[in-house]
């Protein structure tokens, strides 16, 4: 048997054809595996979804109630068995719910990773290696420049900065799923207990956060008071938000941004980013090479990203590995 | 200790702010927060006082090809675009195999080593630092830290960590060497300000206001002022002192190493405050004939032949060891003239330096006439007038009072709008950067807009608002930061432009540079057809 039998991209995502269903499809299916609540792995209008219980709720938060036909959730370490075919999932440490599917039939073992990382995040449980014939894994950093730092270094100088600039705002461009929450709980865990500033898009996920028992603080909306107000304030907000009208409210606002690829200067520079904070969900070259070395799993696939690359580390290590060139994965907005 | 990952950040932090007072802010913390000798060293690499001349990034490049796949690195190059960020961020770490080095043994170490060693030493440091000290280090090494701090930044900034008066730390800045240990010393009150009396030294700079026509000349009684043309060049202080000879713009940068010859030529014992510019045969040059010395490290043969530098001076401030600074200007002027008049000449070629002859005048209207339509020569390229009070000492800074420039006025043009940059910091959510364009016919006779020039000022906070969304709604194209705005023949918006002067460019596509251009007015009124063709800029070059 080959491993195609089992998982075989396809134009809507990664099929499995014993079990007939597919892993974070673009497109709306019958039935959905979906790893994590970005909203380019989870679509809204699919027949069945099955997927962490956290997962599920974000979805419905985003979508509405009436995402799927019908909802199936499965915790962490629980699997379920469809037309033969045994699905687990188990922690990725991306976001809050975010999983790995472990699909398994026939004794074979498929581990589609979803988006990953492998260091410690306050908003989620950490990525657990599980050995497997083969191993799907994004690629995002997926060149050897992208080596993330300690993200308390990251939040330390925006704290530095906060000190030594009080007359200004900080506004920290954060993707309002998983990076905002981390960021703001981060800013908690190195002693910052006053009120974070929230842009309005953020406010439901941030309590969705809340009742899973990620303890935010004092938030309040960035879009009540006067310009002083503001001073020596921290505002999380979409990234977007930092270019747009809505940023003119506060006081000189010193521009951060919360993403990886502000590891390359020029990407800060051309964003305009005054402070440039190196925070990011996704694994970095360090973290991709080092967990396909401890998985040495029998093959690599590789979904989306920098492919090339990771395909290249994985010819000089002896692992045989092909890129699969899914489309429709956004590598920019989710980071 | 981790002075290398903080130095990292105190660059990257400048290098992305583009505000003034942040940057002092940066410059002076960092002052506050980190130990001698390193803050020295920080604040030599930042003045360009710091060079090494030991380290090529050619063996940069193959240190890094040998420790790492050539296909991975050359795809990371290709991503990040520059070298010695790249290496810095691919450099495969070696933990624990070496102490990671700190800024000062950095420093000492490539001040002192030979060539043989400084290659095994990078190599071991690239091995123990992270990401952020290898970077700080190639930044080191390779010198030329581009971050948008001028020498005379550092030097407020220093002034502001020791709340003195920057022409006090000006005035002691050449008698101190790296690492400015009795800098330090000082600007924390730990000692007396160090002696200045380095022979050679630069001398705080006098400058002027600009002049208030409608409040001021009321005021002003025109016997009480000398008017001299304000020559276009660089404001230029030359000393020559105790066999020290230096060259030093009116920031107290030395610039001596790019002007060898008007160095040669400083065979007195004192110092000149005076114009620095391209003289043929005792002619003033354009500006332009300038520029092409200026910014260079060092200088060839044609060049200093093709465009020759010399000083037409102002004022004098030292005369032999007697410092003048304390006469008043008409004193000061007298003894100029005797001063210039008894340097020996350069030769056939005119003098190297001369004297910036004092214009006569009885009244403000005969003056006004006179910058109105300057007399024939060098007076018709001046950038203006200058006054100054035949009583005024000569004080550092810019007093209110005794000085006042009197520029030409700019030179206008009606340009369309059509690209729009994103600002920075403050203005960061506004569309604030624009390239405006002329019209030219192409080579089938139809009307083009080509773009001359960039302006990023002249408007006010309200103007700023109604053009950004003028930008936003009216968007055709976006590249990054940029947008492009419709602009034809039918529909654009028209800047009227105020510019100083225009020379030939082989860099610009239209031909013209514009020098100081800024946005004189808005005019909504005005349809882009009217605009102005390539053809009326081209008839005011200078």
């Amino acid at each position: 048997m080959k491993p195609q039998d089992l998982i075989c991209p396809k134009p809507d995502g990664l099929y499995c054809p014993p079990g007939d269903f597919y892993i974070d499809p673009v497109r709306p299916v019958d039935r959905a595996v979906i790893t994590h609540g970005h909203a380019d792995h989870a679509r809204a209008g699919h027949g069945v979804v099955a997927a962490t219980p956290e997962t599920l709720a974000i979805m419905a938060e985003r979508y509405g109630e009436d995402f799927a036909g019908r909802r199936q959730a499965v915790a962490y370490g629980q699997t379920f068995t469809h037309n033969g075919v045994e699905v687990g999932l188990v922690p990725a440490g991306h976001v809050l719910g975010s999983a790995q599917a472990v699909i398994r039939w026939k004794g074979m073992t498929i581990v589609v990773s979803g988006d990953y990382k492998r260091r410690r995040d306050p908003t989620c449980p950490a990525f657990e290696p599980v050995p497997c014939d083969v191993f799907v894994t994004e690629a995002t950093f997926g060149l050897p420049v992208f080596r993330h730092p300690d993200d308390k270094g990251e939040v330390a100088a925006l704290l530095k900065s906060v000190e030594q600039f009080p007359e200004r705002s900080h506004i920290v461009g954060a993707y309002a799923l998983g990076k905002a929450q981390r960021v703001i709980r981060l800013l908690r865990e190195a002693g910052w207990d006053k009120t974070v500033h929230v842009h309005g898009a953020m406010d439901r996920l941030n309590r969705l956060y809340g009742r899973h028992g990620v303890d935010l603080g004092l938030l309040a909306p960035a879009t009540t008071g006067t310009k002083k107000d503001f001073e020596g304030a921290i505002i999380v907000a979409p990234p977007s938000a930092l270019a747009d009208r809505w940023s003119r409210r506060f006081p000189d606002p010193v521009d951060c941004f919360a993403s990886g690829w502000m590891r390359v200067r020029a990407r800060a520079r051309q964003r305009g980013v005054e402070l440039p904070l190196i925070i990011s969900d996704h694994a970095d070259w360090d973290e991709l090479t080092a967990t396909l070395d401890e998985l040495r799993p029998g093959e690599v696939w590789i979904t989306h990203g920098r492919e090339e690359a990771l395909e290249r580390w994985c010819e000089l290590q002896g692992i045989p590995a092909r890129a699969l060139r899914l489309v429709g994965y956004d590598e920019e907005e989710g980071e | 200790m981790a002075t290398m990952r903080a130095f990292a950040h105190l660059l990257d932090r400048l290098s992305l702010t583009s505000s003034r007072n942040a940057k002092l802010t940066l410059i002076k913390d960092f002052l506050g927060e980190t130990p001698d000798p390193e803050r020295g060293w920080v604040l030599a690499a930042l003045t360009g006082a710091l060079s090494f001349n030991a380290a090529k990034p050619a063996f940069i490049r193959k240190a890094v090809e040998s420790r790492m796949d050539p296909q991975l690195f050359a795809w990371s190059y290709d991503y990040v675009g520059d070298l010695a960020e790249t290496v810095a961020l691919v450099w495969p770490e070696k933990p624990g195999a070496n102490r990671e080095p700190d800024l000062s043994e950095v420093v000492e170490s490539l001040r002192t080593a030979s060539r043989s060693e400084v290659q095994r030493l990078i190599e071991g440091w690239l091995d123990a630092l992270d990401a952020d000290g290898r970077w700080a280090l190639l930044k080191l090494m390779t010198g030329g830290l581009r971050v948008g701090v001028s020498a005379r930044l550092a030097k407020q900034a220093c002034a502001d960590f020791g709340q003195v008066e920057i022409g006090q730390v000006e005035e002691v800045w050449h008698a101190m060497t790296p690492p400015y240990g009795d800098l330090f010393a000082w600007l924390e009150g730990r000692s007396e300000q160090p002696s200045p009396d380095a022979p050679g030294r630069f001398r705080p700079v006098m400058l002027a206001q600009a002049i208030d026509e409608a409040a001021d000349f009321a005021k002003l009684d025109p016997a009480d002022y000398a008017a001299e043309w304000k020559w276009d060049g660089i404001r230029v202080q030359a000393v020559s002192e105790r066999g020290q000879k230096r060259l030093y713009t009116r920031t107290g940068d030395d610039i001596s190493a790019t002007f060898p010859d008007v160095v040669e030529a400083l065979t007195f014992e004192g110092a000149i405050d005076g114009e620095l510019l391209v003289m043929r045969d005792g002619a003033v040059a354009s500006f332009g004939d300038l520029q092409q010395r200026l910014n260079r490290k060092t200088v060839d043969g044609k060049q200093l032949q093709a465009f020759p530098a010399g000083i037409r001076a102002y004022d004098l401030l030292l005369d032999g060891e007697t410092d003048l600074r304390g006469l008043p200007f008409g004193e000061r002027r007298k003894r100029l003239e005797a001063f210039v008049a008894q340097i020996p000449k350069a030769g056939a070629a005119g003098p190297r330096i001369d004297l910036s002859p004092i214009q006569p005048f009885q009244t403000w209207e005969e003056l006004a006439a006179l910058r109105a339509q300057p007399p024939e020569g060098d007076p018709a390229i001046a950038e203006g007038l200058m006054l100054k009070r035949w009583d005024s000492v000569y004080e550092p800074g810019r007093p209110k009072g005794p000085w006042f420039k009197w520029k030409r006025d700019p030179r206008l043009i009606d340009a369309v709008l059509m690209y729009a940059q994103r600002g920075h910091g403050k203005r960061s959510s506004f569309y604030s950067d624009y390239t405006f364009g002329v019209w030219r016919e192409d080579d089938l006779g139809q009307r083009m807009l080509t773009p001359v020039g960039k302006a990023y000022f002249g408007f006010t906070d309200e103007e700023l608002k109604q053009i950004d969304k003028f930008v936003r709604d009216h968007t055709i194209e976006r590249f990054g930061p940029v947008r492009s705005v419709r602009a034809d023949l039918e529909f654009g918006l028209v800047f009227e432009v105020a510019f100083e002067g225009l020379q030939r460019s082989t860099r610009h596509k239209s031909g013209v540079a514009m020098r100081f251009p800024r946005i004189n007015r808005i005019r909504w009124d005005k349809p882009s057809r009217e605009a102005d063709a390539l053809s009326t800029l081209e008839r005011m070059l200078d």
